[in-house]
């Protein structure tokens, strides 16, 4: 009997969506934001429209806070994938010093990554945006759509979502109106490893542990990237062991105690570990909704 | 590390069960679900912490326990009001398979939810709480599981701990579900006694609480069902989605076998274009496969110059689907403003959008009781069976043979946002060319005319475009009397001043017509009939190419200049009376004295064109 695996079908899954989003759209672009699930979906895109290149852009939204290492990785990785690639980052808040000490996490990312997203959508006029975002990340996340439609000022409204039946997708939209296309939706963390692991992608290295140095904060480890960072009366970085599962702005994402260098040892490290992997990120834990919250207003 | 090295791998080479739960508010569908989740050690940490908090704010159980059904409501108003009112989708796995569950509401209104979820699902779980048995919801999410063509049906007996694990209650459920179901078209049915709140024969068999039920636990179930079968592997169907070609040396149409298989030299026909050729190769970024089936995407190279877009399909010349502009398909209506006949969509099927009509509602389902009945619209969840047309052919099989060609979703013209979903159904009504529902004559007509401007192809210059250049409107003008001398004089006086003035006119007189394009008719009362409606098309067509069309009929009646207003659609059409208004049977827009010059009187109709804006006024 001639059956897929459950990753042949979900990578089968993932193209069939990124050809048919491109089938619709007039001016697609790939939300890139780094991380690991961003070096998957560019890897799924490539293997879409092989032996063609991509046919669209890249943007990474730049906060001017990312850790050093990423920038360095997605400058390296989009010269070796020959991918083009536009960065955009919220001039007024770099002229305003927006930063997450002085102005709280909240605000710090409405400017300068919700914000900066919006402005760089409007300026593009895109029509389709394909994102990494897994369904299985977050609560809010489970009832997403995988073409999510925003309205004419890039907002999510839970109501105003369209029913997706069968593998039809509905990408038609009018005058300024999105469609936000996530081709990992149905892709689990243990996935997205494998999928690294098989295919060997190149990923960020501070997914692995290293020798860091690093501040504790509210019980996390918040590593000191560059000097920049604000220490607090008496607080002074020591060098860790630690590695981190998400990706974000350095001040605002904890990284874990970990030996972990493989792949294979990370996973083994999670399934012990049994914490989520976004209970790293700050920004979720604005209260009890948020992500749901922030996803409303634009953020990814 | 090797053994996470062989973990990962067994993980990848698992196979995939979607599967769609559905059950009442109340029947422990959450708790099950939960429990699912948690006792297959997907449940982190840090979510089982932050549900112990807010349990203690809302949760419904007693003090202490774990409430897993907070575990799943995503949406802030939906944790509020206690009801998951959208699919949400949750993943497991256990060593022997993945899962990808589509959660569904029970709730009343919800009909659209569990369609959305079914139509990925090969399986449906349907709970009942043992306490109420067989209730109409329960026959509602069996009835659209089928609908949806779930062909695997697992039912669940929850809450049998409360009745004190009784193997009577459980038979009398078993026995009255599988009399309900024997009008369903679902071949595989389970059934299993649990209590998803105490964990009974969930994932363990619980041989000391039910000793009468030797049967598989729920979870041993989901992950035993072969579902392989269910997918087509007979029928090449081949959607292409995008042409790629990254130089001029390569060609490939890029798409998802949606079913069927396919290998390199397979004989292959194009649609629409109906060209044939051969596969040539079957390209991946993995490597050329020497053959290719569902659901793998992949890209096809053909061994000719075959022109090849976005949106055809690419077939087995041996086995074609349906081609056809005109067939069946039962509805269930998402939309807000309900499913009317006549009203206008587009479809999306198979990876294009193709213009359609709902030309007939046949019936409607009362999904409680399955029972047909007529009805003038389908409302918001409203299920019911339709004949489509649309302005091209689909390439589709029927539903319960191809679940991926026989499938198509509704999408409002205006809003953009979909509206229903289709199966399209083996036509009964279509080929037996069953006559539609038609009344009489004026709605047979307007049924004709709808559908002629459905069809009705435009080339690339447009009405607008034909205005500009000739400094006019298109316009069909009818003069009429009760001497039919007089009125062709008139016509033919129009007609010779419009062209004086550099505009386009044309007269066309009656006999010209009964003698030419209507001679083929003969007879009696309905030759004129069909003369009238050879004059009202021509007018259509004359006015759209942008003429002013004069015709002269003497003694026209309201009947007539009512037929040749809707043949005339969408353009208008102008009515000039000679003689005594009273006398001339119809509503004329303008209406002359027949004792004045013929002069002035012509003078007056160019006055009334300007004042229309048919012509320019600086022409006279």
């Amino acid at each position: 009997m001639k059956t897929l695996s459950q990753l042949k079908q979900l990578e089968a899954e993932s193209i069939h969506i990124f050809r048919d989003a491109v089938s619709q759209a007039q001016n697609p672009i790939l939300l890139y934001s780094i991380g690991k699930d961003s070096s998957v979906l560019v890897r799924l895109a490539q293997k879409a429209f092989f032996p063609g290149r991509l046919p669209f852009k890249l943007l990474h939204i730049d906060s001017t806070w990312k850790f050093r290492e990423m920038i360095a990785f997605r400058d390296r990785f989009c010269a070796e994938q020959k991918l083009d690639l536009i960065v955009h980052s919220n001039e007024q808040g770099r002229a305003d010093g927006v930063n997450p000490f002085d102005h709280g996490s909240r605000k710090y990312t409405d400017t300068m990554k919700t914000q900066a997203l919006l402005q760089a959508l409007k300026r593009g006029k895109y029509d389709v945006a394909f994102g990494g975002a897994r369904r299985d990340e977050e609560k809010s996340r489970a009832k997403e759509r995988v073409f999510s439609f925003r309205d004419k000022h890039q907002q999510w409204d839970p109501k105003n979502q369209r029913p997706e039946l069968w593998n039809i997708y509905n990408a038609r939209v009018n005058h300024e109106e999105s469609v936000r296309v996530f081709p990992l939706s149905n892709w689990t963390e243990t996935d997205v490893w494998q999928y690294i692991r098989i295919e060997r992608i190149p990923i960020v290295p501070l997914y692995f542990a290293a020798l860091r140095p690093v501040v504790e904060r509210d019980g996390q480890w918040i590593m000191v990237d560059d000097g920049r960072m604000r220490l607090h009366a008496g607080e002074r970085p020591v060098e860790k062991r630690v590695r981190f599962r998400t990706l974000g702005c350095y001040p605002l994402t904890g990284a874990i105690e970990s030996d972990a260098t493989t792949i294979e040892e990370i996973v083994a490290e999670t399934l012990q570990v049994r914490v989520s992997e976004r209970s790293t990120r700050v920004i979720d834990h604005d209260g009890d909704s948020s992500m749901e919250q922030k996803k409303r207003e634009g953020y990814f | 590390m090797n053994d996470i090295g062989n973990f990962l791998n067994e993980h990848e080479h698992k196979n995939l069960l979607r599967f769609i739960t559905c059950g009442s508010v109340d029947d422990g569908k959450s708790t099950l679900i939960g429990r699912l989740l948690y006792d297959s050690k997907l449940i982190y940490e840090d979510q089982l912490s932050s549900l112990q908090d807010a349990s203690a704010k809302n949760g419904t159980t007693g003090a202490g326990e774990i409430d897993y059904a907070l575990l799943l409501d995503g949406l802030k108003a939906e944790r509020e009001q206690g009801i998951t009112i959208d699919v949400a989708y949750r993943y497991f796995s256990t060593p022997q398979r993945k899962f990808i569950i589509a959660d569904t509401p029970g709730h009343e209104q919800y009909t659209r939810n569990m369609a959305t979820g079914a139509s990925t699902a090969n399986l449906a779980v349907i709970l009942i709480d043992a306490r109420y048995g067989v209730v109409t919801q329960t026959r509602r999410h069996a009835f659209i599981a089928s609908l949806l063509g779930i062909r695997h049906l697992l039912v669940a007996v929850n809450k049998m701990d409360i009745g004190g694990y009784q193997e009577e209650t459980f038979r009398a459920i078993r026995q009255a579900f599988s009399d309900f179901a024997q009008k369903l078209d679902i071949p595989d049915i389970r059934f299993v006694p649990i209590s998803a709140l105490k964990g009974t024969n969930v994932v363990a068999r619980a041989p000391a609480l039910t000793p009468w039920y030797a049967g598989p636990s729920l979870l041993e179930l989901l992950e035993a069902i072969d579902v392989s079968q269910d997918l087509n592997l007979r029928d090449f169907r081949f959607p292409v989605q995008v042409v790629i070609r990254p130089d001029l040396n390569f060609r490939g149409f890029a798409g998802t076998v949606v079913s069927g298989t396919v290998k390199p030299g397979d004989q292959v026909r194009v649609l629409p274009s109906n060209k044939t050729s051969s596969v040539k190769r079957i390209v991946t970024s993995d490597g050329d496969l020497q053959e290719a089936f569902a659901p793998q995407a992949v890209t096809l190279e053909l061994a000719d110059e075959v022109d090849v877009s976005s949106g055809d399909m690419i077939v087995h010349d041996n086995d074609l689907p349906h081609v056809k502009d005109r067939f069946e398909a039962v509805v269930i209506w998402l939309g807000e403003a309900p499913l009317r006949a006549g009203s206008r969509y587009l479809v999306r099927h198979a990876g294009r959008f193709v213009k359609a009509r709902v030309e007939a509602l046949l019936y409607a389902v009362d999904v409680n009781t399955m029972e047909q009945k007529g009805a003038e619209e389908l409302p918001l969840n409203g299920i019911g069976r339709v004949v489509i047309e649309t302005t091209q052919p689909l390439y589709f099989d029927a539903y319960a043979e191809n679940r991926a060609t026989g499938s198509l979703v509704f999408v409002d013209p205006v809003s953009n946002g979909t509206v229903g979903a289709a199966m399209v159904t083996d036509s009964v009504f279509v080929d037996a060319g069953a006559p539609r529902v038609v009344s009489d004559a004026a709605t047979l007509l307007r049924d004709h005319v709808e559908r002629r401007e459905f069809h009705w192809e435009t080339g690339l210059v447009s009405a607008r475009d034909r205005r500009i250049r000739n400094r006019h409107v298109g316009k069909a003008v009818i003069v009429t009397g009760t001497s039919a001398q007089a009125v062709q004089a008139f016509g033919k006086e129009l007609e010779l001043r419009l062209f004086l003035l550099n505009l386009n006119s044309y007269f066309l007189g009656f006999s010209s017509l009964s003698r030419g394009l209507a001679s083929d008719v003969r007879g009696n009362r309905s030759e004129h009939d069909a003369q009238i409606q050879r004059l009202g098309e021509l007018a259509r067509i004359l006015t759209d190419a942008g003429l002013i069309f004069i015709t002269a009929l003497p003694d026209l009646d309201a009947y007539t200049v009512d037929r040749l207003k809707v043949l005339n659609q969408p353009n208008e059409l102008i009515v000039v009376g000679l003689g005594d208004a009273a006398r001339i049977g119809v509503d004329a827009a303008i209406t002359l004295d027949e004792t004045e010059e013929i002069g002035p009187r012509v003078d007056a109709v160019l006055g009334f064109l300007a004042d229309q804006r048919v012509i320019p006024e600086y022409c006279i």
